[in-house]
């Protein structure tokens, strides 16, 4: 009989036996295979079902420790050779790149035709595909969405192996599902994303950030919601505890007069004196300090009430709040402040996840919270991986 | 009609009351086609339900019978995805038009499936707000066929689809049950594979969609050409120069004088393309990027450019371009409206070819088109009462989808697959990209009841159909598929 080692080498030219620094999360796999190329990656993913492994796909580990460890590990997928930019029309402003392509080395490529992927991922070293599969997205959210929004086409391996697309390389386009949507934040879960395309936008030729810092969430509240409703159409509108109070801070862009005079009328708004930077001030955009994050949607209001805004948090104006725990906190601790929490956004429809924490912490708390239509993703999980085979227990419900 | 028909008729005359529904064999046919009118078929029972409880129950004994059901909000989809069954249950959400909720500061409203689009910006424009996407039937289409074509517009270049403008969507499931799909929560973006999904995942009966601040100020030009070749290398460089603008519309010659002919709308004459061109936001954008553009479509060979000073210069402008379709009957006895989509950068070479068709074939083409993303919508003129014409300008209309997908473009941009182009779905994609959409599709609705025969060439069978099923599985019944 064939290890499975020797069975996937056969089809990958990078396969081999894993180590501990190999482990999700502490479920150490074991075997890693790299494949180069889409279809060595099917193949990859067609023997791994031959032999019934548990796959788990890795990019550059930035959010590997994010969610919940996988019940079973056998294979993981390593997309650091899938590295190409396969396709870029600067003058279709599209771009379709493999997996492990990172996120910094895409936008420099972009950057020479002046375009971008409007993604300010917190973690430019995240690749393509991980940014897919865990959804995320920085400030610029408020007005260029996620990868949902900006994923026009998507090639897939499945867990049988088939190679799947979806969308394709044009930004309008309503032939069959979406299944770029559907994958964006699916924690690799229901099938191995290869390449994505994306829809890109113009680099703009000026940027301004324009903050100021106020005493409370009520008066946050106050100054989000007069840049909000005000016609300056900002790309980015962010706040976040600092020890001074909360900082509040817009980004402009576009041609140089406009955020000039845009910038101005930010400055108004927050009631004068505020700071005008052509970098963005250091608490922007990335993730709060602390050994367990928890993410936070909540409608724009929710900042007038968010007494959790202290200490190690931020909160966008897209409806993303972020709230870091420290590390002396102890796991019953933690878990009332997730249910305090919680329990103070439930009146605004909103919600809070645990993306990481040490594993007490994760063992004491419910990582997810309420999830609606939780059996019809079930019953979909069930129809792409009824093996149970691809990342099990990542996700929501033990997905 | 049938005797499971029959049985759920009366079930809905308990459950809706005597005017919720309609089994009238005149005032069916009403129903019998969308806005695609070559494709009908006579629905065996319409309901007109008022609430989600109402549409839920229907669902229930629609799956409790396996008898399979299709929505409709105003019928005025493209491709046929609201074409009833004869031996189904049209469910019509004509009744469930009340805006529920406006929430300025969250700049969000929840209404029903069957508000039409543009009561959503009247609703909401006194506070400076607007529903961004703007298909043109905006003014008689409901949110919920939006929903389920993800509909786009003019505006879509700038502002994007239905897509990116839903929050969240309550939906009745094949099975009956109401819950609810999110953008933002935790699990799986279902809500982003629902929108679009053409109606057969589920009925929605609440939207939360996303209002947007009107723009400051918004600038239009029309620019004229020669040729559709100059028009598009203005297209190009407006686009190159990194100017993203509302909307950019181009005709061409035939189209102007279609337009002309219907509603007189004094386009420059002699133009060989005209381009609209309209720019939104921020005074100090707008008016450094408007002269930018301005100066672009010069550059290209404009020989006249005409800015709209007010809004009444402005709706002039768009008239012609919006009464195009129309228009077209003044000019041809009838005509086939195409939607297809092509990399912008592919212009010129796809225009080229559409030109080549038209003059081997005989058949007339005018063109229409959304040039900043590339979507085309030829318009196929024939003379019905001519024989052989229908089918000759089917056969260009379908070899312009083909020179669509050959570039690498999609088989429609904002019209949907519907019952019209499922043949064409196996061009634009493999048999495994149909299968594993259609997984999705086994995980909603196992039973395939939920407006079956749309999108997809061929049902895929979903296997084990969970809960209770009373006789055979109805592809089998329908003999579209054997059960192994």
């Amino acid at each position: 009989m064939t290890a499975p080692i020797d069975s996937l080498a056969k089809v990958c030219g990078d396969v081999r036996a894993a180590g501990p620094e190999d482990g999700v999360l502490g479920a150490v796999p074991r075997l890693v295979a790299a494949p180069a190329t889409v279809a060595e990656a099917a193949e990859v993913m067609r023997a791994a079902a031959e032999l019934g492994l548990a796959v788990v796909p890795r990019g550059m580990e930035t959010r590997l420790d994010w969610g919940l460890p996988p019940e079973r590990c056998d294979l993981l997928v390593d997309t650091a050779r899938l590295d190409r930019i396969v396709e870029h029309e600067a003058g279709d402003l599209v771009v379709k790149a493999e997996a492990g392509v990172r996120l910094g080395d895409l936008a420099a490529a972009l950057a020479e035709h002046g375009q971008r992927l409007a993604l300010d991922s917190p973690l430019p070293g995240a690749t393509v595909g991980g940014t897919v599969a865990t959804g995320s997205a920085g400030p610029l959210r408020l007005l260029y969405g996620s990868p949902r929004d900006l994923v026009i086409g998507l090639t897939i391996v499945r867990a049988d192996g088939r190679i799947a697309r979806s969308g394709g390389k044009v930004v309008k386009n309503v032939a069959g599902y979406d299944l770029g949507r559907l994958f964006a934040g699916s924690w690799g879960t229901l099938g191995l994303i290869v390449e994505a395309t994306f829809r890109l936008h113009p680099m703009p030729a000026a940027a301004a950030y324009v903050s100021t810092v106020v005493p409370d969430p009520a008066a946050a509240h106050e100054a989000v919601q007069s840049v909000l409703h005000s016609p300056v159409a900002p790309s980015a509108v962010e706040c976040a505890a600092t020890p001074d109070g909360i900082a509040v801070g817009a980004l402009l862009e576009g041609v140089p007069d406009g955020v000039t005079a845009r910038s101005g009328q930010v400055n108004d708004l927050f009631g004068g004196g505020a700071r005008v930077e052509q970098e963005p001030p250091a608490w922007w955009g990335g993730y709060p300090d602390g050994t367990t994050l928890i993410e936070i949607t909540a409608p724009p209001t929710a900042l007038a009430h968010a007494d959790w805004l202290t200490g190690s948090a931020t909160w966008s104006a897209a409806g993303r709040g972020l709230l870091g725990l420290p590390g002396d906190l102890t796991p019953e601790r933690a878990a009332e402040t997730l249910e305090g929490l919680r329990a103070a956004l439930a009146p605004h429809k909103g919600g809070a996840v645990v993306r990481y924490a040490p594993e007490p912490v994760r063992d004491a708390l419910d990582v997810w919270g309420p999830v609606p239509a939780l059996s019809l993703m079930r019953r979909v999980k069930d129809q792409f991986d009824p093996e149970r085979r691809l990342s099990p227990g990542r996700f929501v419900g033990g997905i | 009609m049938s005797t499971s028909l029959a049985r759920l008729a009366e079930r809905f005359t308990a459950l809706l009351g005597p005017d919720g529904v309609i089994t009238d064999p005149v005032r069916l046919r009403t129903y019998e086609c969308d806005g695609l009118t070559n494709h009908r078929a006579t629905p065996g029972v319409v309901v007109l339900p008022e609430s989600a409880e109402q549409v839920a129950a229907v669902v229930r004994a629609c799956a409790a019978e396996g008898v399979p059901y299709v929505a409709r909000g105003s019928g005025t989809g493209l491709s046929g995805g609201a074409l009833p069954r004869t031996d189904g249950v049209l469910i019509v959400t004509a009744r469930m038009r009340r805006v529920l909720e406006i929430d300025i500061p969250n700049q969000r409203a929840v209404v029903e499936p069957g508000v039409i689009n543009l009561d959503v910006t009247r609703a909401v424009r006194a506070d400076g707000y607007y529903f961004a996407p703007d298909p043109s039937s905006q003014q008689i289409c409901s949110v919920g066929g939006n929903v389920a074509e993800n509909s786009g517009g003019a505006h879509c270049l700038k502002y994007g689809f239905t897509a990116h403008h839903v929050l969240a969507c309550e939906i009745v499931t094949p099975d009956g049950e109401i819950t609810e799909l999110t953008a933002d929560g935790p699990g799986y973006d279902l809500l982003g594979v629902f929108v679009g999904a053409e109606g057969t995942l589920g009925i929605t009966t609440k939207i939360t969609v996303r209002l947007t601040r009107v723009p400051e100020t918004v600038q239009t030009l029309l620019a004229a050409f020669d040729s559709i070749e100059s028009g598009g290398t203005a297209v190009s460089a407006i686009i190159g120069a990194g100017v993203v603008p509302a909307a950019i519309e181009m005709m061409d010659a035939l189209s102007i004088e279609a337009a002309e002919a219907a509603v007189s709308c004094g386009y420059p004459p002699g133009a060989g393309a005209v381009l609209i061109v309209e720019l939104d936001g921020p005074d100090a954008e707008v008016a450094h990027q408007f002269a930018e553009v301005e100066r672009l479509c010069r550059q290209a060979g404009a020989f006249e450019i005409r800015i709209a000073a007010d809004d009444a210069a402005r709706a002039l402008i768009w008239r012609g371009r919006k009464s195009a379709f129309a228009a077209v009957g003044r000019i041809s006895p009838a005509y086939l409206v195409q939607d297809g989509v092509i990399p912008r950068t592919a212009l010129p070479r796809v225009l080229g070819r559409i030109d080549a068709l038209s003059a081997e074939s005989g058949v007339r083409v005018a063109n229409v088109f959304h040039a900043g993303d590339g979507n085309l919508h030829p318009l196929v003129l024939f003379d019905d009462a001519e024989p052989g014409a229908a089918e000759r300008a089917e056969e260009v209309s379908g070899a312009i989808l083909d020179l669509c997908i050959e570039h690498g473009g999609s088989i429609t941009g904002e019209h949907g697959v519907g019952v019209d182009k499922s043949r064409y779905m196996p061009r634009m994609f493999t048999d495994t990209d149909l299968d594993t959409m259609q997984m999705v599709r086994c995980g909603f609705d196992p039973a395939g009841l939920c407006n079956p025969g749309k999108v997809f060439p061929t049902p895929r069978l979903c296997g084990e159909v969970p809960g209770v099923r009373k006789g055979v599985h109805p592809l089998v019944e329908q003999g579209k598929a054997d059960l192994f």
